[in-house]
């Protein structure tokens, strides 16, 4: 009765191949925990389901001599159980471990948590604040795009109906470099961040010689805070320091207020985030 | 249309017919009569129609039926023995740990998940990982206890 | 009854006899039921708070191929509002009929309007959307402030309030009001050294059962019909439906399945009657099962409250006069619990002069259903705050101001009887001398004392042992097994017969099998259920010594019945139960013993909890750190069962008192119809509760028996919320205790 058909092609290739031979609506299927949740609403549609989990290359993570190659359709449950990862992007992983239950976690993907594109995504602050770059495939070739710049707008991504997310690259930190992640929310699991902030910070000979802010859902897609990390460079990240970054996240925020807060409850809160997560950061990049 | 897939259930080869769009869950419980993996929400937090699909837990309303297709699926019909009971079964008996029981099977296949991941773990990484098994019944104080029980019994190889 | 007495059985920590099915999902629940020919129904429910149906027409969806039948409100001919407005009729059915499916008017978002039988679930979700509902929207009235306002928007033209001294001549959102009072108030308070008053808020909560309401059912003209659904009462399910359907008794068959939950929101029907409609149209069984999100936004949640509490004391704590004004939102429809609420709000406490008033109000929310304890919570959690903040104000422990008031053996309550022997004091010492009120708080740390009480209930139960030829059992009971019951009923029937507890396999049978059972509710079961298992045992065993008196040639009075075996006290005989079993056949064929009771007696369970926390004063989140949880059981016939209800009723206070709340749109839309936004709490978010079982026994149950399903749920609101205010220095009066509205109370106070 409905027109769902089911695809999981084996190769980028042939997904790409896919993707441009179909009309009507295309869903990738990476983890699933958001599609099939949407699915559930749209009885009766026609649509193409692609499982891109057959596809060797996005289910893998490598980490080369200067970088972290994410297969975006790795589990979360994966991800976070690579202790090499971890000792490289700890503020990454917790994102990604943060990510709804063990469960969720078993099928949950970075690269589904970013081009389903929600405000309050948790991994996308992570991997806007490491700098990471989106590889795309389509039929035209490929192209690449920064993380902070992927995202769109609620639920929409740069990325055209053809286009497949086929990479994540973060490259490998410098020394004495680390990332933390944070997020708020009213119990301990399971819910859907009221705001999030991840800081990666560069710290030597006590000083901060480099830093990047992001903050979630405080605003329509998550935002770098130039001004945050700004507070930050040239400090001795130090109390003060981090309460200016802590101003400039909440000035930068422009949430809404929905069942999960209010404007300005998630004002403060982000700033509350982005100091505990830039003193955080800045610990582990002391070696502390 | 429907589309047929061939997949493991319980270390046993299982066929059938599904639509695209049906999850794993629909298809478990309403053509295989596999009822012991119950909805409690339909998406995804509540965890009671916890399974496991390749050894890894996930919750069966958040994957498709389809995609089990040459998968090894692993349900709470296939905990226990025949009629031995596995013992995170038993000591969720002992320490009263179940009162409706509607949680009880997500929370056994996720418990036996935990313990296989981590057989030591501190009641506070036992707690986080069952977080999302909700359980309105018991306050979780007894679930707790049965998991750091069965988690010692099975590290002493019992 | 002696409590010297050593049993065998009870007291221990058995493995319960339904437990192998429910760890192996083996136990068949509400929605594990398919049937050959099988329709699914589905219900279409309104997408407004409040507004006139001004046009209904389900011919589309009737057209439907695959859709069977349709069924709507004029399916229930015995019920209607012409014949009520005659006097002929009865209120509460034609309201149950109406919040089932609309009358002309929905009440709420997500009330149901029609249903539809379809071959697939699929084709009933199609056919939902081809029938065709006109509306024009009214305001929606979202709180008791709204309701109670003169120019509010009036749910019910038909409703004028109930219990005013003057008789109203306009309707009114407010259903009733009730006045309890006891000596004089104002004179207790012109006593009073001091005087604490204070108003409060609770929020909309839900049970929050993991199982969403379910039911198969298959109409049968030619004998009984059955209906199959999670129920904590099938017999009250099967009066309900058979009323709606006119029906006789005797021509529907309930089956309970296994219940994943109720805490009384499953004493109800939402489906069953109109499935058995749809089966009765189509021909065909009809299985209906709820979303996660029509049982938050339809099934029935807990009452909404708005309280006043004022209570005096001399300065040494001696109370002098307590007042409260309690007013509970019903939802859609009459019948908060706003009586139990007036009724328990102080009843810990042995005062002399006590004023209570209560308000039953209608708003555009789901109609209300019990909630374990139902309507206590809410006004005890009150009471209590101004409790511990009259203990602070005094310099006073405030388990010692408890005790110096505590209600005992003889205290005369505000609702009607003396108390008799009750354990609030034995609680209130057990809760000082325990291990969590001996630790020192942290710093950042806060900690709240609160008590509870719970009248607890006894009513009718029907139990018949049928015993085999091998000298084993079958107890065939009727009350829903929501908690471990069975264990209980087994435990109570092998120390009573005296044979080991593998002998004896106790069932919950459909209503066909034994006689009526109220519902499994106000904590009835262990209680009342286990004195007809008591007194059908006493039925068997005096058959058995019968049988063994004939087999000796001596009368009965000769026979004593001890540890399982007749005793020949004219002679040195001993004959077991099994071998009394075993000869039946001879003795006048085979034995079965019967309990029918009206159970009288019911003990009161009070129970005091400790509550310690800790808040994130730049976020507003509060953690608990360590919790106990102390209750009188009358006697623990279970142990691990009955420290479950008390560890389950403590998780569902927290809950209540931290971040569970339903949450609407300006529209009157609830926003967190899921469990991802109405956050019950997880495992994670609670440490150990720990327990201490008091056991002051009540003297009408042969083995001292109290109720213990409820009264937990009563005192954590009021310890989760002294111990916040504890923490953070500031009044608590709303609940939840939600950060943003923590870290606001905080931000206030700093400005």
């Amino acid at each position: 009765m409905t027109g769902t058909s089911y695809r999981s092609p084996e190769s980028i290739e042939e997904a790409v191949d896919l993707l441009a031979a179909s009309s009507g609506t295309v869903d990738i299927l990476a983890g699933g925990t958001d599609l099939i949740i949407q699915m559930q609403g749209s009885i009766g549609d026609q649509r193409l389901i692609i499982n891109v989990k057959h596809i060797s290359e996005m289910m893998q993570a490598t980490l080369t001599d200067d970088a972290l190659l994410l297969g975006p359709a790795m589990c979360c449950a994966e991800l976070t159980s690579r202790a090499d990862i971890k000792q490289w992007f700890p503020g990454l992983i917790e994102s990604a471990y943060l990510i709804g239950s063990s469960q969720v976690q078993g099928r949950a993907s970075v690269g589904g948590n970013l081009c389903n594109a929600s405000p309050a995504a948790d991994t996308i602050p992570a991997l806007i604040a490491l700098g990471a770059v989106c590889h795309i495939v389509g039929p035209s070739g490929e192209r690449s795009v920064n993380a902070e710049d992927f995202v769109t707008g609620v639920s929409s991504n740069c990325m055209a109906d053809n286009e497949l997310l086929r990479c994540i690259q973060i490259a490998r930190p410098e020394p004495n470099t680390a990332d933390a992640y944070l997020r708020f929310i009213p119990r301990s699991e399971m819910d859907i961040a009221v705001a999030g902030a991840a800081v990666s910070v560069t710290v030597n000979d006590g000083v901060c010689t480099s830093a990047r802010v992001a903050i979630g859902a405080v605003a329509t897609t998550a935002l770098l805070v130039p001004a945050a990390a700004a507070a930050l460079v040239g400090s001795d990240l130090g109390e003060d320091a981090l309460d200016a970054a802590a101003a400039a996240s909440t000035l930068a925020a422009k949430p809404i207020t929905d069942r999960r807060g209010t404007v300005e409850f998630r004002k403060h809160i982000v700033g509350v985030l982005t100091k505990r997560a830039a003193g955080i950061a800045a610990a582990r990049a002391r070696g502390n | 249309m429907k589309t047929h897939v061939t997949t493991d259930i319980n270390d046993e080869a299982v066929e059938f017919l599904c639509e695209p769009q049906h999850t794993l869950l629909h298809v478990l419980r309403n053509e295989l009569g596999l009822t012991g993996t119950k909805e409690g929400c339909g998406s995804g937090d509540c965890g009671a129609c916890s399974v496991t699909v390749n050894g890894r837990l996930v919750c069966a309303c958040l994957v498709l039926a389809v995609e089990a297709d040459g998968a090894k699926i692993g349900t709470i019909e296939g905990v226990a023995n025949r009629d031995s009971l596995h013992i995170i079964q038993e000591k969720y008996l002992e320490h009263a740990a179940l009162q409706c029981g509607i949680c009880t099977p997500g929370l056994i296949v996720s418990t036996q998940a935990l313990l296989e991941e981590n057989p030591n773990p501190t009641e506070q990484e036992a707690r986080y990982f069952l977080a999302g098994n909700l359980c309105r019944c018991t306050g979780y104080d007894k679930i707790i206890r049965a998991v750091m029980d069965a988690a010692q019994c099975l590290r002493q190889g019992a | 009854m002696s409590e010297a007495k050593q049993y065998k059985y009870i007291g221990q920590r058995t493995i319960r006899p339904d437990g192998f099915d429910k760890v192996t999902g083996r136990a068949n629940y509400g929605a594990d039921l398919s049937l050959p020919g099988m329709l699914w129904g589905k219900v279409l429910r309104s997408p407004y708070a409040h507004a006139l149906i001004t046009k209904l027409d389900t011919s589309r969806a009737e057209a439907h191929p695959d859709v069977l039948a349709v069924a709507g409100f004029e399916d229930f001919p015995s019920v209607n509002a012409e014949a009520f407005a005659a006097g002929n009729g009865d209120s509460g059915m034609l309201d149950l009929a109406r919040n089932i499916l609309a009358d002309k008017k929905v009440l709420y978002h997500g009330h149901a309007i029609v249903a539809v039988a379809a071959r697939t679930e699929e084709a009933a979700a199609q056919a939902l959307q081809l029938i065709d509902v006109e509306y024009e929207v009214l305001p929606p009235v979202m709180s008791i402030e709204q309701a109670i306002k003169e120019d509010a928007a009036v749910l019910h033209e038909d409703m004028f309030t109930q219990g005013l001294a003057d008789t109203p001549s306009a309707p009114s959102n407010i259903a009733s009001r009730m006045e309890l009072k006891k000596g004089d108030v104002a004179a207790g308070f012109a006593q009073a050294d001091i005087i604490v008053e204070r108003e409060f808020s609770t929020p909309t909560v839900h049970q929050g059962y993991i199982e969403p309401h379910a039911t198969t059912v298959r109409f049968d003209d030619n004998g009984p019909s059955m209906v199959w659904c999670p129920t904590q009462g099938h017999f009250d399910v099967r009066a309900s439906t058979a009323r709606l359907l006119n029906m006789e008794l005797g021509q529907i068959k309930v089956v309970a399945s296994e219940i994943g939950g109720g805490f009384g929101g499953k004493t109800t029907v939402y489906l069953e009657p109109v499935a058995l409609v749809l089966s009765r149209k189509a021909g065909r069984p009809v299985k209906m099962v709820m979303s996660r999100d029509e049982v938050f936004r339809a099934s029935g949640p807990a009452s909404a409250s708005k309280s006043r509490i004022k209570i005096g004391a001399k300065s040494d704590g001696t109370l002098t006069a307590v007042e409260a004004s309690l007013y509970y939102e019903a939802g859609a429809f009459k019948g908060s619990p706003m009586a139990p609420g007036c009724m328990t709000v102080f009843t810990p406490y042995d005062v002399e002069n006590m004023w209570v008033e209560g308000f039953d109000v209608v708003v555009n929310k789901a109609k209300a259903a019990a909630y374990r304890a139902p309507g206590a919570p809410q006004a005890e959690f009150a009471a209590e705050m101004v409790m511990n903040e009259l203990a602070e104000k005094l310099a006073m422990d405030p388990i010692d101001l408890r005790l110096l008031n505590a209600a005992k053996a003889g205290t005369q309550t505000l609702y009607g009887p003396k108390l008799k022997e009750v354990g609030l004091v034995q609680c209130l010492q057990a809760a000082k001398t325990s291990e969590q009120y001996q630790t020192v708080l942290a710093s950042g740390e806060g900690r709240g004392v609160a008590a509870g009480f719970w009248f607890n209930i006894g009513g009718q139960s029907s139990v018949i042992i049928n015993m085999n030829s091998d000298g084993t059992g079958t107890i065939l009971e009727g009350s829903p097994d929501i908690g471990g019951s069975r264990a209980s009923m087994q435990m109570m029937a092998a120390e009573e017969l005296g044979i080991p507890l593998d002998r004896l396999n106790p069932i919950v049978t459909d209503t066909e099998h034994v006689a009526y059972n109220a519902t499994t509710g106000g904590s009835r079961t262990t209680f009342a259920t286990g004195m007809a298992v008591v007194e059908a045992c006493q039925d068997v065993v005096a058959q058995l010594k019968s049988r063994a008196a004939s087999m000796w040639n001596v009368t009965s009075e000769q026979v004593d019945w001890q540890d399982g075996s007749a005793i020949n006290l004219a002679g040195e005989d001993v004959m077991t139960l099994a071998e009394i079993c075993a000869a039946a056949e001879k003795t006048g064929g085979q034995i079965s013993g019967r309990g029918n009771i009206n159970a009288r007696g019911a003990g009161p369970s009070f129970a005091v909890h400790l509550c310690d926390v800790w808040v994130d004063r730049d976020t507003g989140k509060t953690d608990v750190v360590r919790y106990t949880a102390i209750q009188d059981a009358g006697k623990a016939i279970h142990p691990g069962y009955v420290e479950g209800q008390f560890q389950g009723g403590a998780a569902q206070g927290i809950g209540w008192a931290l971040n569970e709340e339903y949450i609407y749109d300006d529209n009157g839309i609830m926003e967190n119809a899921g469990f991802l936004d109405y956050r019950v709490p997880l495992a994670s978010d609670l440490p150990s509760i720990d327990t201490i079982i008091v056991e002051v026994p009540n003297a009408f149950h042969p083995f001292g028996v109290r109720g213990v399903g409820e009264t937990g749920i009563i005192p954590p609101l009021a310890a989760v919320g002294t111990a916040v205010s504890d923490a953070i220095g500031l009044p608590i009066e709303t609940l939840p205790c939600s950060p943003p509205r923590v870290l606001k109370l905080l931000q206030e106070a700093a400005k």
